[in-house]
């Protein structure tokens, strides 16, 4: 339990630490753009919660195991990078830079919160249009840190789904014509086979004496004239069991 | 005047015969004619009448599936997307997609047994050609059925070895066959645990279908068939243990599958809940974990609780499915899970299919026997025509069965129609052949037959234990159907996503009443038409020939 626990106030140590180093980056980046408002208004723009913000957060252990990288604050370059691509290819925005781009609340989780700010305008831009740009530009986005749409998760951006592939003829049907053909050709010869055995029967001299009896598969033909198969070992007690006559017990 | 009987080959086929019909259901050792005498046969015909009725509709299912394993990925491992697209089935997310599979595209199943619902035309299309599977294989009788009965008898043990070897490479696997050999103390003292084994002996041999009986009037009289019964018996019951160990390696590979995704679940929740880092929580610290934060964030954990399921290995293992439930969603389960889970699939409903074919042709054979028998019938009709008429027949009823609402008649067939009425048959068969044509007769008879005297064991078990044993069973099916009071079935509720319990409406349980009547009142009438045509033969002075 104590080792819980001091795991724990460690990352939070950790997470307020990283909190600070990254106010303080800002601080930094916020200056050579818009010296004379200062840093807290850009401060204000990024935070959880924020208007036009949006949540990310990265399972990158999940998804490499082994292979899995730090994140630090290049990871985070990358990351600001890709949205700054995202951005350029919507009309209107190709001159959005990677400092526009503002992280903040980075935890150990990974996950952090980021905003896109408008360098001339001074606001940050529309949460739709930042969703759009993402969704188009998913696929790259995934690839470059080696993630996919359940790992690197943004919260409020819903992930498309591939439409199915339906083929034009479902192929349980091709199998199941394939299978049915086939008992159908079986069933066919089989009958059409025992109406010509029969037929070759009837023409020979008929000596069998049951009539009732048509299944001739078993009689054997022995120089054309067909045997009876006789149960063959020649025992009479069979023919009790036949009689009729024979109850036991009156009821 | 002989009749020329068809006879098997060889003793082989009619051994593999019986162990492909046993293997699903199975018959108890009779001898040939003397059970008809008393009506018992029409009994047995009318009953075997009802399971063909609806047991071929298990192959119809079983096609279905193996058609449906040619794809990739598998149709029952991932949800249909929703109609705009944005997230998966409402219907599948609830349940899981194995049963959504199951319950709405195979079944297409009504909400309850009053609304039928239109006749699906899949299922149709697979009950038809399971039909004329079943004729194929009976068109010529003991000729081409000895000849099918060595594929179904040995097919099932091939497949059965494989699935063998790769269940129990399975992970998780030990743990199935763990649960499977303990066992629960206060389970083997409840009663209801012997009775029902007992019930899944007599059924697994298939007591009272008559189609051993059929199958066993196309042998030699020379036959020794008190070898033959105890070979039959050794295998089915060696059989049960073999697939049961199969079984439950392949039901702890899903238990514990889905016991550690429902704990992944619960991990990545409390990660992302409150930001613990990636890959800290693991099974083994999540208890310690939990409590830590319990204590220290309060007000976020209580929001978090109620969305914490609590992931229970054995309530995994515990959720015992049985019948087409067990074939169709549990195996499906554990099949898409496996690496290269098509070859698996195919596999396996080619196994069921083979299971299925050789119990539906003891059953037909059943049927037919009698009907070839008689000499009204067989006079006016060829062999191959009366094959076709009972096979015609049986699929034009069996299409009931595949309405949306086919579902709860099939399991109103597979509970009523088989359970009493062959407790009854089986008895009287029992009494008549012991105590009516008397143990005496039957011994010498046996003797002339087979050159073999009967053992004491055969004669205390027939005339004594087994009676017993029946009629004590026959109680308790009587007692505890008085004791429940109004019948209930399971009716599938798609907006929650899980069976629910319902009352049978009254035409229902007129069909039920009918269904076991019928066949229990055969034996009675039957008698009573004998005695009372004797009684007017006797009386009338005409002569007779």
């Amino acid at each position: 339990m104590s080792r819980v626990a001091k795991m724990s106030s460690c990352c939070y140590n950790e997470t307020k630490r990283q909190q600070h180093h990254a106010r303080r980056s800002k601080v930094k980046e916020a200056s050579p753009l818009n010296w004379e408002l200062g840093p807290d208004v850009y401060l204000q723009k990024c935070e959880s919660d924020a208007e036009n913000a949006f949540k990310v957060r990265l399972s990158i252990r999940t998804a490499l195991g082994d292979k899995a990288y730090a994140w630090d604050t290049n990871e985070e370059y990358l990351f600001k990078a890709m949205m700054a691509f995202s951005m350029r290819k919507v009309p209107n925005r190709e001159t959005t830079e990677i400092s526009h781009v503002l992280l903040c609340n980075v935890t150990r989780r990974v996950s952090f919160w980021f905003v896109v700010t408008d360098p001339t305008k001074n606001y940050t831009l529309p949460a739709d249009e930042i969703q759009s740009a993402i969704r188009m530009n998913r696929n790259r986005i995934n690839n470059a840190f080696s993630l996919n749409d359940q790992t690197l998760e943004f919260l409020k951006i819903p992930s498309t789904f591939a439409p199915p592939t339906d083929p034009s003829v479902p192929i349980w049907i091709i199998v199941f014509g394939v299978v049915f053909c086939i008992v159908i050709v079986a069933i066919t010869l089989l009958v059409l086979s025992g109406i010509r055995q029969r037929r070759r029967k009837n023409k020979g001299p008929s000596e069998v004496d049951d009539t009732e009896d048509k299944s001739e598969n078993t009689i054997t033909i022995e120089n054309g004239i067909p045997c009876d198969p006789l149960d063959t070992k020649g025992w009479h007690i069979n023919d009790t069991f036949m009689t009729e006559d024979e109850r036991l017990t009156p009821l | 005047m002989e009749k020329a009987r068809p006879l098997w080959a060889n003793p082989l086929q009619f051994v593999f015969a019986c162990i492909s019909y046993a293997v699903g259901l199975g018959n108890v050792w009779r001898f040939p004619y003397l059970c008809q005498m008393y009506g018992g046969g029409v009994a047995s015909v009318v009953v075997s009448f009802f399971l063909s009725m609806y047991y071929n509709v298990i192959n119809a299912w079983a096609f279905w599936y193996l058609f449906h394993s040619f794809q990739d990925p598998l149709p029952w491992s991932v949800c249909p997307l929703n109609a705009n697209r944005t997230g998966f089935d409402a219907e599948c997310e609830q349940a899981s997609s194995t049963k959504y599979f199951w319950y709405r595209k195979t079944l297409n199943i009504s909400p309850s047994i009053q609304d039928s619902g239109s006749l699906q035309w899949e299922p149709a299309l697979c009950l038809l050609l399971a039909w004329l599977v079943v004729y194929l294989c009976i068109l010529r009788g003991t000729e081409s059925t000895g000849k099918v009965v060595y594929f179904t008898a040995l097919l099932p043990y091939c497949v059965l070895i494989i699935y063998l070897i790769r269940g129990l490479t399975l992970h998780g696997a030990t743990n199935g066959l763990l649960y499977m050999f303990t066992p629960k103390l206060e389970q083997l003292a409840n009663p209801k645990a012997w009775i029902n084994a007992a019930t899944q002996i007599f059924f697994s041999l298939g007591l009272g279908f008559g189609s051993l009986i059929a199958f066993a009037s196309y042998n030699e009289p020379s036959n020794n068939c008190q070898k033959h019964a105890i070979i039959v018996s050794l295998i089915n019951s060696s059989t049960s243990i073999f697939a049961s160990v199969v079984t439950f390696s392949i039901y702890g590979f899903k238990a514990t599958f889905n016991y550690e995704s429902c704990l992944n679940k619960v991990i990545l929740l409390l990660t992302n809940s409150f930001d613990l880092e990636d890959g800290f929580l693991t099974a083994s610290n999540l208890e310690q974990v939990k409590g830590y934060l319990a204590s220290t964030y309060p007000g976020q954990y209580s929001k978090v609780f109620p969305l914490i399921k609590n992931c229970s290995l054995e309530a995994e293992l515990d959720t015992a499915v049985q019948g087409t439930g067990l074939a169709f969603i549990v195996y499906t389960e554990a099949i898409k899970n496996m690496e290269v889970s098509q070859l698996w699939s195919v596999l396996y409903f080619f196994m069921l299919l083979m299971l299925g074919i050789g119990s539906m042709l003891g059953n037909t054979a059943a049927i037919l026997t009698p009907l070839t028998d008689s000499k009204a019938i067989s006079r006016h009709l060829p062999k191959e025509a009366i094959s076709g008429l009972v096979c015609l027949i049986n699929c034009a009823v069996g299409l009931v069965f595949t309405l949306e609402a086919g579902n709860y008649w099939f399991d109103i067939f597979n509970d009523y129609a088989a359970t009493l009425s062959l407790l009854l048959i089986v008895l009287v068969e029992t009494v008549a052949v012991c105590y009516v044509y008397g143990l005496r007769r039957f011994e010498s008879d046996l003797q002339a037959m087979t050159g073999r005297t009967l053992s004491w064991y055969w004669k205390i078990m027939w005339a004594g234990v087994s009676p017993l044993l029946i009629i004590s069973l026959l109680l308790f099916y009587l007692s505890d159907y008085i004791l429940t009071g109004t019948l209930q079935y399971q009716a599938w509720d798609a907006s929650q996503g899980q069976l629910v319990t319902k009352d049978y409406p009254a035409y229902a349980l007129a069909v039920i009443g009918l269904l076991v009547a019928s066949s229990t009142m055969c034996i009675p009438l039957v008698a009573l038409g004998t005695f009372v045509l004797r009684r007017l033969r006797r009386g009338d002075p005409a002569p007779v020939a």
